[in-house]
């Protein structure tokens, strides 16, 4: 039933001014809200491995995200911060994107999700930086013989060889242009890695960034002999090459995604000639960074590169592999011409 | 260091139901395999138990047995082979780091240094690999054949207790008596300027595998301290993944 209120009037005030003349009450429908019946959901939170209820929230919206629902679990459990939880509907099933929408997934309005906790996270940028920057700092370390590397009588001294000067050059540069690149161009996928990562990846990239800066600036360093001159800048061409050729692929990976998406699309060979290799390669940037390292090899003529060279090279296989695959399962259309990462190859 | 990976089987007696689907052909092979195996380690044993009644000491017992043990240990690199070609069901690395780690002792400790051929501590791993072994491969051999005595899966649980610690000090003891033999020989060693612009030590090298020995023997010794808990004694343990 309806009832007319008088906005603002006090009961004083309506005997001293005339009531206004009103007419009649028509039955006509509620004033339309935007409120139309919202079923909300439950959602209850169990443990992946024992089972335990860890969570029960009521009262989630339906159009709710993965991602809100794991700040709602973060606040009754705070030690477990959004990115070190791992949703997913089944105990051993994939873990469920933060942007997946509550009312899109097969469940009933009592939702039954499993959690899997990461463990300690790190944000990607951050491992990338701090595996890079050893690197750069080591070799200059080792170029510039910082006191107790070598003999006492050799602290200080430079190489005689100018090809050590260049392989300083382009080592520095290299990981200069890694930062760079990390600060500037990537658009990563994911924002965290397990935290156990970054004593590994430090472990790899500052120990064989030392094993083969004390071989290249050593007093007794042998520069290239089989070729000489020839093969030292021969390889530095290769270098150069390599490394423009990688820079063109992250700035074309970069542009095909907007900024702040995750989107995944099918790269493409653009003007830029670099780029061209797109029609042969899944992963060209693992190709030019092969590329890279064997120039480096050559220009260097030192067995440790070779070793970090073919070990990275395993590495890059693999992951290259792996986004090839994923690349064909997710593009029915993904051109059948191209290998994981050396053409026709492999 | 002593072996310690089971194979599938060990898992097929805990999960009845999962069906193993191995061609015959592989199973034939790897009976044989472990047949010839068994066999094999065995006349090992008996060779040294032979050489020590004759003679009373073990000077020379090493040299005695060498060809044998040589041909056997490296054959045991088939073993890598059926983890990569899936017909055993255990991990690569792993097979392959004991494989490795036991020719590393044969070949280029042993072998190569011929002082320490004589050293007690020889004759500590030697007896603890054959007696491992001998266990090891028979107990493949029966599981094969789908007829494990208790007493066998109960060697293989329960010597590597003892075992693994003695072969750890047998070995450890070895390397550290070559230790002078390489600094003066300073074989497999390469020093600066060479054109390959590399440098290797051999005795740094060897310390080295010393010091590996201490986070990785804990790993392999509380592996097969749960697989036991979990074979013989039939608790269910929950993995800790990653």
């Amino acid at each position: 039933m309806d009832t007319v209120v008088f906005k603002g009037t006090t009961a004083k005030e309506s005997l001293l001014a005339p009531p206004p003349i009103l007419p009649p009450p028509v039955k006509r429908p509620k004033a339309k809200k935007t409120k139309k019946a919202v079923v909300f959901f439950e959602v209850e939170i169990l443990d992946a491995k024992t089972k335990d209820k860890l969570c029960f929230l009521d009262k989630v919206e339906p159009n709710a995200t993965i991602g809100e629902i794991k700040s709602m679990f973060h606040k009754s459990h705070p030690q477990w911060y959004p990115a070190r939880q791992s949703i997913r509907l089944d105990p051993k099933g994939k873990s469920l994107k933060d942007e997946d929408v509550l009312q899109h997934l097969p469940v009933g309005t009592t939702a039954t999700f499993y959690f899997r906790d990461l463990g300690a996270q790190i944000s990607w940028v951050t491992v990338f930086l701090t595996e890079y920057a050893g690197p750069l700092l080591l070799y200059l370390m080792f170029y510039f013989r910082v006191p107790f590397i070598y003999a006492p009588k050799y602290d200080f001294t430079t190489s005689k060889h100018w090809v050590v000067h260049l392989a300083c050059m382009c080592h520095s540069f290299h990981y200069l242009k890694r930062l760079l690149e990390t600060l500037f161009v990537h658009r990563f996928s994911h924002g965290t890695m397990p935290l156990r990562n970054i004593f590994k990846n430090c472990t790899y990239y500052w120990g064989f960034a030392a094993w083969m800066a004390y071989y290249i600036n050593h007093p007794l360093y042998t520069p290239p002999t089989i070729y000489g001159e020839q093969q030292v800048r021969m390889a530095l061409v290769l270098f150069l090459f390599c490394q423009i050729g990688n820079f063109s692929i992250h700035i074309a990976l970069r542009n095909l995604r907007p900024p702040g998406s995750k989107t995944r699309k099918i790269p493409y060979p653009t003007k830029n000639p670099f780029t061209w290799i797109f029609l042969l390669v899944s992963c060209p940037n693992y190709t030019y960074e092969l590329g890279s390292w064997l120039g480096f090899t050559l220009m260097t003529q030192c067995l440790p590169v070779a070793f970090f060279t073919a070990v990275g090279f395993i590495q890059m296989t693999v992951w290259a592999k792996g986004k090839h695959r994923s690349y064909l399962k997710e593009f029915r259309d993904y051109p059948p011409l191209r290998s994981p990462i050396l053409p026709f190859i492999l | 260091m002593a072996s310690t990976e089971e194979d599938g089987s060990v898992e097929e007696k805990e999960n009845n139901n999962k069906k193993r689907t191995k061609s015959a052909i592989a199973v034939a092979w790897l009976t044989f395999y472990n047949i010839a195996m068994t066999a094999g380690w065995l006349v090992l044993a008996m060779a040294m138990i032979r050489f020590y009644i004759q003679r009373g000491t073990h000077k020379g017992l090493y040299k005695s047995i060498a060809r044998t043990l040589k041909f056997f240990q490296t054959i045991a690199l088939l073993e890598v082979v059926h983890c990569a070609i899936g017909i055993v069901r255990t991990s690569v690395i792993v097979t392959g780091v004991q494989v490795c780690s036991r020719i590393f002792m044969v070949w280029f400790i042993t072998n190569s240094i011929k002082q320490i051929q004589n050293e007690e501590s020889v004759i500590l791993f030697l007896v603890v690999w054959t007696v491992t072994e001998i266990t090891r491969y028979s107990f493949y051999t029966f599981n094969l054949l789908n007829h494990l005595p208790y007493f066998i899966k109960w060697a293989r649980y329960n010597m590597f207790i003892i075992m693994y610690p003695l072969g750890v000090v047998g070995e450890l003891m070895t390397i550290y008596a070559a230790l002078p033999y390489v600094r003066k020989t300073g074989m497999l060693s390469m020093r600066l300027p060479n054109k390959y612009n590399v440098s290797f030590d051999y005795y740094y090298f060897l310390i080295i595998v010393m010091l590996s020995y201490i986070p990785l023997f804990p790993q392999l010794y509380f592996h097969m301290l749960r697989q036991r808990r979990k074979v013989l004694l039939g608790e269910i343990i929950v993995e800790k993944d990653e």
